[in-house]
């Protein structure tokens, strides 16, 4: 039933001002989390469809509110597609990456936009996921704490190793490249 | 050289800001006297400028937006049907599609009581008024500023009158566009409630006869007296909304 002279649907409104603005950092979460782009169009899409049917339940920042309903949709699909959640041992597959290449041109990819993105990706899913809440999408401990429900020394712990980690694989090689 | 073991959680807290001011203060006081710490400072904050410098976030590809935009209704349409209730008001949206029956049944049973869509208009017109903070554009409950602030604005003077002593308190007065034209809107209020009552020239053809409409939890209702119609809309009962038309008619003289 439509009526002959449309008025505004306010809700739908209201989701598209407040929830649709969050597009990209829904994806950018979804793509890290999977770490495989057409994933996470699937985790999106499907992220959107809750989002938009339990609107009601929205309190407080949409944005963390959206982002909880990816990553439930991210565990989601992992229980479907199994291989894909394999975990990489980072060290190992740093080494491997940079093994045949000359240190320079690792020092050279080190400054590099995909270089450190494949760094993150690189990284166990804990810590990869609180570095890119926090650095990327620079939610607050406290937030990033009630969305992957950890304690927020928990969050702090990963979000601390995480970069250490980040640090050892991507600056000092940088570092050693320079040297020699 | 290493970093103190007890504080290196602390930095990265400091370097995230958020340490509080406090903690901060001594935890710089230690890393002044501390090699190993101002080593482990010194890296977090080449990491944090990495960051900073490289826009580290995917963008959504566009045949995705383009996906979710169409999976979403249209918010240019009425809601009709929904899966899930809405969060806003959630009696709105229910009493919107249950004036729209009431409308069309109003237009079925009762073919020359109003014209055309003017019903959905007024339904429309209460519901915008209660959500974009356009409920009204006079706020006062005094009637002697209420009465002239239409004068200039519409060419027919409704009348004012403050009902709070029957428990209808008046809360402003706004101009509102309904059925190619601007109406009057004075605005009450009902315990926490608001009801809008429109008031125009009668169209000519108009019936005389006042009319209940209810449905759900929102009600309508109509009168006409000395040329003008009247349009009382809101969601409280309807037994109350005729208590209004008649302490307003009562007291308006008409």
């Amino acid at each position: 039933m439509r009526s002959k002279e449309p008025a505004p649907d306010p809700v739908a409104s209201r989701f598209r001002q407040l929830v649709l603005p969050h597009l990209d950092a829904a994806y950018n979460y979804a793509r890290y989390l999977a770490r495989d782009g057409t994933a996470a169009e699937d985790i999106v899409q499907d992220a959107f469809l809750r989002a938009w049917k339990g609107y009601y339940s929205c309190r407080g920042s949409e944005k963390s509110w959206l982002l909880a309903i990816v990553r439930n949709c991210f565990h989601d699909w992992t229980r479907v597609n199994r291989s894909f959640s394999v975990e990489a041992d980072p060290l190992e597959e740093i080494a491997q990456l940079a093994g045949d290449e000359e240190p320079e041109d690792v020092l050279l990819r080190g400054l590099d936009l995909a270089m450190l993105r494949d760094t993150i990706t690189r990284l166990p899913e804990p810590f990869r996921e609180a570095l890119v809440l926090r650095k990327l999408e620079e939610l607050s401990y406290r937030e990033i704490a009630t969305l992957t429900a950890a304690p927020i020394g928990t969050v702090m712990s990963r979000l601390a190793r995480g970069r250490d980690m980040l640090s050892k694989l991507v600056l000092e090689r940088g570092n050693e490249g320079m040297r020699s | 050289m290493t970093t103190c073991p007890d504080r290196e959680m602390a930095l990265h807290a400091m370097v995230d800001g958020e340490l509080d001011s406090m903690a901060s203060v001594s935890l710089e006081a230690h890393v002044r006297g501390c090699a190993g710490c101002r080593a482990a400072l010194a890296r977090l904050e080449d990491i944090r400028a990495r960051f900073a410098e490289n826009d580290l976030r995917y963008s959504a590809p566009q045949s995705l937006r383009d996906a979710v935009v169409a999976m979403l209704p249209d918010p240019t349409t009425m809601p009709a049907r929904r899966d899930a209730p809405p969060r806003v008001m959630p009696w709105l949206a229910g009493g919107a599609i249950g004036a729209l029956a009431a409308s069309i049944a109003l237009l079925l049973a009762m073919p020359t009581l109003s014209e055309g869509t003017l019903p959905d208009e007024l339904v429309a017109a209460h519901i915008r008024s209660l959500q974009v903070a356009h409920l009204i554009d006079i706020q006062t409950s005094d009637r002697h500023v209420v009465k002239p602030w239409f004068n200039g604005r519409i060419d027919f003077a409704p009348p004012v009158v403050d009902l709070v002593s029957v428990g209808f308190p008046l809360v402003g007065g706004r101009l509102d566009y309904i059925g190619d034209r601007d109406v009057a809107v004075l605005v009450y209020g009902r315990r926490l409630h608001r009801i809008n009552l429109f008031i125009r020239p009668a169209p000519a053809g108009v019936l005389p006869v006042s009319a209940t409409l209810r449905r759900d939890s929102y009600n309508m209702v109509r009168w006409k007296s000395s040329g003008l119609e009247y349009w009382a809309v809101s969601d409280v009962e309807a037994g109350e909304l005729r208590e209004f038309r008649d302490a307003f008619r009562r007291a308006t003289g008409t």
